[in-house]
């Protein structure tokens, strides 16, 4: 069966997207932000003059945050102790999720709109020293950023008595160095204080006790670049995009065996088939969809049955056992082994795993061992319940969806996921593979 | 030991965080820069600048991947498999570079993980620059523009030059 051209031709919303598609040469520079209305929402805010409005706005909007975990902003803003100083903004543009590439974008390619959502949310939380952490191979993401930094800060819209408000903002930007668990926001705050990352114990919360122990908002680089965009429409204006409690735009990272690969910004209440079919151009050589990763690389797979299902994130974690997390989609065609990508995730997560619990510096080792063996060839008939129990033994219950977690943070539990699929879709297939794979070796 | 000018440096680096310790990663890349690689002599001294001890520095150093704790080329050349890669020939491209390179002192091929680059996989970075949409034979020319110069390389640790 094929699935090709099944679908409308679909458009984007473009709204963090705007100004990297609309000035394609200059974008990143102070006159090309400029010159698109960069920064009219930060002297928007500061003339305002009020703090407490921007978060009302932030909360009105129903804006989530898009590094994976979809909180609420406002209500995380809300957290911090009233009367605690100083306190600190972190932002997260570490971005390692298989196959999420969105955040480098908006860095690279508009690093003054994240500037201005950084000044923005620092009034609104009234903290005076932003980091930003910038994962450590974004060598040009990071050299714009820098270029970005010293021409706002020449322009006053960083540093002492920000445009004559009397606001002060430094800006500190440090670079990760090739871990992906520096991702997790306690990991992050770990490497930022000069440690090894290795997330924290939760509770406390970065909120009450962060970076330095002092109270602490962690929030991802396109949360951030949406902010003045909200301040521009008002929240309530921004909120009307969307779905439910899935409020605007997200731009998603589509890539695999699809015609058209790239970040696509949608509005949340389309469907995963406007965006692999309406988007992507479908799947290449019109071949048929085997599975898709419907948000990066830690969640439940999705097959051809779910395309038509809303790109919406409640529905994604309550409906369809999965969750959109980092915003990443990736399709898989037919020609795929679905064990050599379980394989390959596997392999990710356990060089990725800090080695602090038990269950996942074991665990996702053993996994990738095991499918390894069922890969090419030198499985054991009771390999796949094996290696399910494993997964089970990493996140109790492993076909559930949210996982479970014995540990302490989600990266072990992730390996869970593409077990879980592999049981969930290919378990007689894979069955029938071992056995014929016994039938070969000689007695 | 730093040059003065990277001492200076340091010092800037250092009054930049509430705390001193938080300069560790960014000195570490500093000497990195300094020396084409972060040899054991520069542990002490960032030690020294950080305000804790050598064991520390280690200690952190050694959990980051890009911190090159033994020599390598000038040209540090990262191929991603990660599963975008892995099924548009990320795995070939690899084994490619790492039979050509595997005796090329100045070419330190290695794996690495999803570079966010996969709208254009496959792909790879040479010292942190971003190539795409590669082929094994692609790859190599880059990799030869490097060599002669025909490309302008960054340092091991990305930083412009
Ligand atoms: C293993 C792991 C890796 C993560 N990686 C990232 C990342 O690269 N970027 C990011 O923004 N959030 C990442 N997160 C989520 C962060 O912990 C945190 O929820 C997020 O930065 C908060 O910002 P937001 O509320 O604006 O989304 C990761 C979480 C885990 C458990
Ligand atoms: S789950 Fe894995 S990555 Fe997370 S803290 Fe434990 S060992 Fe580290
Ligand atoms: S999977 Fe290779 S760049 Fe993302």
């Amino acid at each position: 069966m094929t699935t090709a051209n099944t679908s409308e031709p679909f458009s984007e919303t473009r709204i963090v997207t705007r100004r990297l598609h609309e000035r394609p040469d200059d974008s990143w520079t102070i006159d090309g932000a400029l010159a698109s209305g960069a920064y009219d929402s930060l002297r928007q805010v500061l003339a305002q003059g009020d703090p407490s409005a921007v978060q009302a706005e932030a909360t009105a909007s129903g804006l989530r945050g898009r590094g994976g975990a979809n909180f609420s902003t406002g209500q995380k803003w809300s957290f911090l102790p009233k009367d605690t100083f100083p306190r600190y903004l972190v932002v997260n543009g570490d971005e390692g999720e298989p196959s999420t590439f969105k955040d480098r974008m908006l860095l690279e390619r508009d690093p003054h709109q994240l500037l201005e959502g950084i000044v923005i949310a620092s009034y609104a939380i009234q903290c005076n020293l932003a980091f930003i952490y910038v994962r450590g191979e974004f060598a040009l993401g990071h050299d714009r950023l820098m270029r970005a930094i010293a021409d706002a800060r020449a322009k006053g819209f960083i540093g002492k008595d920000i445009q004559g408000s009397g606001f002060d903002l430094d800006v500190v930007v440090h670079r990760g160095a090739g871990a992906y668990i520096c991702g997790e926001e306690t990991a992050l705050l770990e490497s930022l204080e000069g440690e090894r990352g290795m997330p924290r114990l939760k509770p406390p919360f970065p909120a009450i006790e962060g970076l330095y122990a002092k109270p602490t908002v962690v929030n991802n680089v396109e949360t951030l670049s949406t902010l003045p965009h909200i301040v521009r429409m008002g929240g309530e204006e921004y909120a009307k995009l969307g779905m439910a409690r899935s409020t605007g735009t997200r731009v998603c990272a589509l890539s695999g065996h699809v015609k058209r690969p790239g970040n696509y910004e949608v509005e949340f209440g389309c469907t995963f088939r406007d965006i692999i079919f309406g988007l992507g151009g479908g799947i290449r050589d019109d071949n048929a969809l085997k599975f898709f990763l419907p948000g990066g690389a830690s969640f439940q797979w999705l097959v051809e049955e779910h395309l038509d299902e809303p790109y919406d994130m409640d529905h994604a974690a309550q409906k369809l056992g999965t969750s959109l997390g980092s915003g990443a989609v990736m399709v898989f065609d037919e020609t795929t082994d679905p064990v050599r990508v379980a394989w390959r995730l596997a392999k990710f997560y356990s060089h990725e795993s800090c080695g602090k619990c038990t269950p996942c510096r074991e665990g996702t080792g053993w996994v990738e061992k095991i499918l390894y063996r069922i890969l090419h060839g030198y499985a054991s008939p009771e390999d796949f319940e094996m290696v399910c129990d494993v997964a089970d033994n990493i996140s109790p219950n492993f076909m559930a969806a949210p996982f479970n977690q014995t540990t302490l943070c989600p990266l072990g539990p992730s390996v869970a996921s593409p077990i879980a699929s592999l049981a969930k879709y290919y378990r007689d297939e894979i069955i029938e593979r071992i056995a014929a794979q016994q039938a070969e070796v000689p007695a | 030991m730093f040059t003065d000018d990277n001492r200076a440096r340091a010092r800037d680096i250092v009054a930049q965080y509430p705390r001193a310790r938080s300069a560790i990663m960014p000195l570490a890349y500093l000497a990195q820069d300094q020396h084409g690689w972060l040899p054991p002599e520069a542990i002490p001294e960032i030690a020294e600048f950080c305000g804790v001890s050598a064991a520390e520095v280690q200690g952190t150093v050694s959990f980051y991947t890009m911190f090159k704790r033994r020599p390598c080329g000038r040209l540090v050349v990262s191929v991603c498999t990660n599963v975008t890669c892995l099924v548009v020939g990320g795995p070939e491209i690899l084994e490619h570079l790492e039979v050509k390179y595997a005796s090329d002192d100045d070419v330190t091929v290695e794996e690495v993980e999803c570079l966010a680059a996969c709208g254009n996989a496959p792909s790879m970075q040479v010292n942190y620059e971003f190539h795409e949409r590669l082929t094994p034979e692609v790859a190599e020319a880059i990799v030869e523009d490097y060599k002669a110069g025909r490309l302008a390389a960054r340092t091991v640790s990305g930083t412009p030059q």
